[in-house]
């Protein structure tokens, strides 16, 4: 047995590799195993080459690994394309029947397994398609599982089917299982299960989706856009369920300025989009910080600039989320490393933007949208706050002023229609009542209220750093987002066999936890910060806030995620 | 109610003779019909002269971007129904920067009066051609004269789908104010383009140029506002006659946002999640 393995699928757009990663992941979990998956797709509907990679283990696991001791190739270009990510003892599975012999360069130390993906699936099922549930069936034969994992997965993937297409994609896997099992493996790709009592599977975008509904969202208006999409689609799929309203706007200005008006009226409202879209929302995000509208807006970055890589990963819209919209005023930028922190941190997305009256922004990427990890039970216990004066309280307001000044810079916040009085909001200068204004001592006072005194508020509110094992580290890596994975996962390996590796993890950049930072790094030898970018933002970011100079930044923009074995390769270099 | 209700203290800041002062009575006098309290009213705006108005008028008010008072009131309107919204706009900010939203919100068919304040130039900028400028208008940027194409803002909204498209003029604020309340009761996207002499930067599109060719369609014995051919040709007639009025409306009317997306069948969306 051994304590993990990495799975890759890859094959043309459209050949069901996404399909094929739902049922590994089920099929995993049902065989008590720990996961993380993740996706990498190219910007088309067919042809092309995408691929899906699983990591299994009997431990909780964080992120990818470089090297598959699994590959299965569902098409010709894939064995060329992916041969090199094969591991010491990998198999590498290709139908040489269908498309012809396959060699591993000499550099590669695995072995090649001809498997007649294409001919169980006519035999069983009579159509191409069916190759996807042969490999999963193939796998599950290679790894020794019970075959019920395997059909208990498909029958979870396909509940929205037939029985009779259920059954033929259970023979088809089946058909790849007893290949399988012809050979005998010595449990050489048998992993050792572990622990996943009360465990679901759950994707990025899907926690985003539930962390909004659990906090009572019920206006959601966005324009499709990669990596951002996922959100939308899982929230109109509930939609009937939670009596929420998802519009599909003409762009992405529209999107922000409805969500905007809704929630003016008094909804909790939300957008979705990425950094091109974001570009379009800008105005109307000054315009929430104009008018002390709580705004919503989750950024699913891919890489820039304009239309980059539509369906890969980075982290370069840091420096432009930090300084987006003209004027000034107080923001939160959310930006959570896990499944777990997507949910939680959306959900209090939606009380920071209306206790607050400002827009919070929480920031993701492709990889955290696309990939899935195995987690315990989401708390369902999100406490709502508004921070609205209640219907009742509403009745017993007169001359109600909408921007009225106060101590803490918030102004009780009303329902229009609630109140007696009418509520004037506008993005002018205003004065209290929200009247148009060109006053110059007021323009002071609605500065200071905005922006001041909205951001010592927040400050005293930032989401604190989650650090681990940075006491006597010999390095300390320091990262936001999605890198927490890889961060975490080194930590725990170590660097060059001697040196202690510690990592401190940004869940929120903005207001920035300077203080926090300073003591945490207080005693560091060695500061690094990982990041998908090439401008070091976060280092830059850290320097401005805190005069504290990082040693190095290890930084990655090929499109691609960072593994553990890379970042692991440049902590020893 | 009374237009009395309806006042606030705010000082207006339109030039003096301005056409906005004929739609801001039309508007409060048809408020004052329709009979809801202030603050179950919404007037909704972007950025220029006619984005001003709801300043002047006791009601809920969200004045925004330019260009935007259309998802902003979509917004409003989706979280509750129960407030009726108005968008009171000009030329320049509903059908140039706003261009794209005009077209979708018709298509969605959102349950809001629209009042285009259409004084066929830029104002608040001072003096540059919008959508509706004649062609060969001279102005401080068209120093040639406007080479581009009149844009029949009627026309498109037709064409788009709108189930409620009218004209007014701001000197007839009596039949306005009776467009304007026409306009809230037909439950769906109604379009109100009102003709308005810039008194200060259209010297040509003057109180004068107006009255001298408007004429009310529905006096004419050819009127028929719900049918659409009709209605297509009637709203491309401009020039040397203007026709005002309800041009058409669709009868029955298309079911709105509110009813086809599922709005109308819960509790305002506003009451669902209580503080």
């Amino acid at each position: 047995m051994v304590s993990e393995l990495s799975i890759r699928i890859c094959g043309e757009a459209g050949q069901g590799t996404q399909t094929i990663g739902q049922v590994l992941s089920l099929m995993c979990q049902n065989a008590h195993l720990r996961l993380f998956a993740h996706q990498d797709f190219m910007s088309r509907i067919r042809g092309g080459n995408n691929f899906f990679q699983i990591r299994i283990s009997s431990r909780p696991v964080y992120a990818a690994r470089s090297r598959c001791e699994i590959i299965v190739c569902l098409d010709k270009a894939s064995p060329a394309l992916h041969a090199s990510a094969l591991a010491a003892d990998g198999l590498l599975i290709a139908d040489q029947k269908k498309f012809g012999p396959v060699n591993l360069p000499e550099t590669v130390p695995g072995a090649i397994l001809d498997a007649p993906l294409y001919d169980l699936a006519m035999e069983k099922g009579g159509k191409d398609i069916f190759v996807n549930a042969v490999a999963c069936g193939m796998i599950a034969g290679i790894m020794e599982l019970d075959v019920s994992c395997v059909e208990k997965a498909l029958r979870g993937t396909f509940s929205d089917k037939s029985p009779e297409i259920v059954d033929i994609n259970i023979a088809c896997a089946r058909s790849g299982y007893e290949f399988a099992g012809r050979e005998r493996r010595n449990g050489l790709y048998s992993v050792e299960p572990g622990d996943t009592r009360e465990r679901s599977v759950v994707s990025g975008s899907e926690a985003v989706a539930l962390g909004a509904i659990r906090a009572g969202c019920k206006f959601y208006s966005a324009y499709p856009m990669s990596p951002s999409t996922g959100v939308m689609n899982e929230i109109a799929a509930r939609a009937k369920e939670f009596d929420i309203i998802v519009e599909q706007a003409e762009d992405e200005i529209a999107a922000v300025n409805m969500v905007i008006g809704a929630s003016f009226a008094g909804v909790r409202s939300m957008t979705s989009t990425s950094g091109g879209g974001f570009c379009l929302m800008v105005e109307g995000l000054s315009l929430a910080g104009m008018t002390e509208t709580p705004l919503v807006i989750l950024d699913a970055q891919r890489p820039g600039p304009a239309t980059g890589f539509p369906t890969r990963t980075e982290q370069a819209d840091l420096d432009f989320i930090l300084a987006a919209g003209h004027g000034e005023f107080g923001r939160v930028i959310y930006t959570p490393g896990t499944v777990e922190e997507l949910y939680s941190l959306t959900a209090r997305a939606f009380n920071t933007a209306e206790k607050f009256q400002v827009p919070v922004i929480i920031m993701s990427d492709q990889l955290l949208a696309d990939s899935v990890r195995d987690i315990a039970p989401l708390d369902p216990g999100v406490k709502i706050e508004r921070g609205l004066i209640s219907r009742e309280a509403s009745k017993k307001v007169a001359g109600y002023k909408r921007y009225a000044l106060t101590e803490n810079g918030v102004s009780p916040r009303a329902v229009p229609s609630w109140v007696a009085d009418p509520v004037y909001a506008d993005s002018d200068e205003h004065n209290e009542e929200g009247h148009i204004t060109e006053d110059a001592l007021m323009r002071v006072r609605m500065v200071e209220k905005r922006y001041h005194k909205r951001m010592r508020l927040l400050s005293q509110e930032a989401v604190k750093p989650v650090s681990e094992n940075i006491a006597g580290a010999h390095v300390i890596l320091i990262g936001c987002g999605s890198v927490y994975g890889v961060m975490k996962e080194a930590a725990h390996a170590g660097g060059s066999g001697r040196e202690r590796v510690g990592f401190i993890h940004l869940p929120q950049v903005w207001p920035f936890p300077a203080q926090e930072m300073a003591y945490l790094l207080n005693d560091a030898r060695r500061i690094v910060t990982v990041e998908n970018n090439a401008g070091a933002q976060l280092a830059k970011l850290l320097r401005r806030e805190t005069g504290i100079k990082v040693s190095d930044s290890i930084l990655k923009y090929d499109g691609r995620p960072f593994t553990v074995d890379e970042l692991f390769h440049q902590l020893i270099a | 109610m009374d237009t009395a209700d309806f006042k606030t203290q705010d000082e207006i800041a339109w030039c003096p003779g301005c056409g906005n002062f004929g739609i801001l009575n039309a508007v409060k006098k048809a408020l004052a019909q329709l009979g809801k309290p202030p603050q179950e009213l919404m007037l909704v705006s972007g950025i220029g002269q006619a984005a001003k108005l709801p300043h002047y008028i006791k009601a809920n008010c969200f004045n925004g971007l330019h260009g935007r008072a259309l998802p902003v009131a979509t917004g409003i309107k989706i979280a509750n129904r129960q407030l009726t919204v108005l968008v009171t706009t000009g030329d320049g900010d509903c059908y140039g920067e706003g261009g794209n939203h005009f077209i979708h919100a018709i298509r969605r068919n959102i349950d809001i009066t629209v009042i285009v304040h259409d004084n066929q130039i830029y104002g608040l900028t001072k003096g540059q051609a919008s959508p509706t400028t004649d062609e060969g208008l001279k102005t401080a940027v068209q120093t040639g004269g406007v080479i581009n194409a009149h844009l029949s803002p009627l026309t498109l909204a037709i064409a788009a789908g709108a189930g409620f498209v009218a004209r007014g003029f701001s000197r007839d604020s009596e039949s306005l104010s009776g467009l304007i309340l026409a306009g809230i009761r037909h439950k769906g996207f109604a379009l109100i383009d009102v003709l308005q002499p810039c008194v200060t930067f259209n010297k040509k599109n003057t109180h004068e140029w107006y009255s001298q060719r408007v004429y009310q369609a529905a006096a004419q014995p050819d009127y028929r506002p719900a049918d659409l051919v009709w209605a297509l040709t009637k709203s491309l007639e401009w020039g040397e006659r203007i026709p005002l009025g309800v041009l058409y409306q669709a009868d029955p009317p298309q079911p709105d946002y509110s009813g086809k997306s599922g709005v109308d069948a819960l509790a305002p969306l506003v009451n669902l999640v209580q503080p």
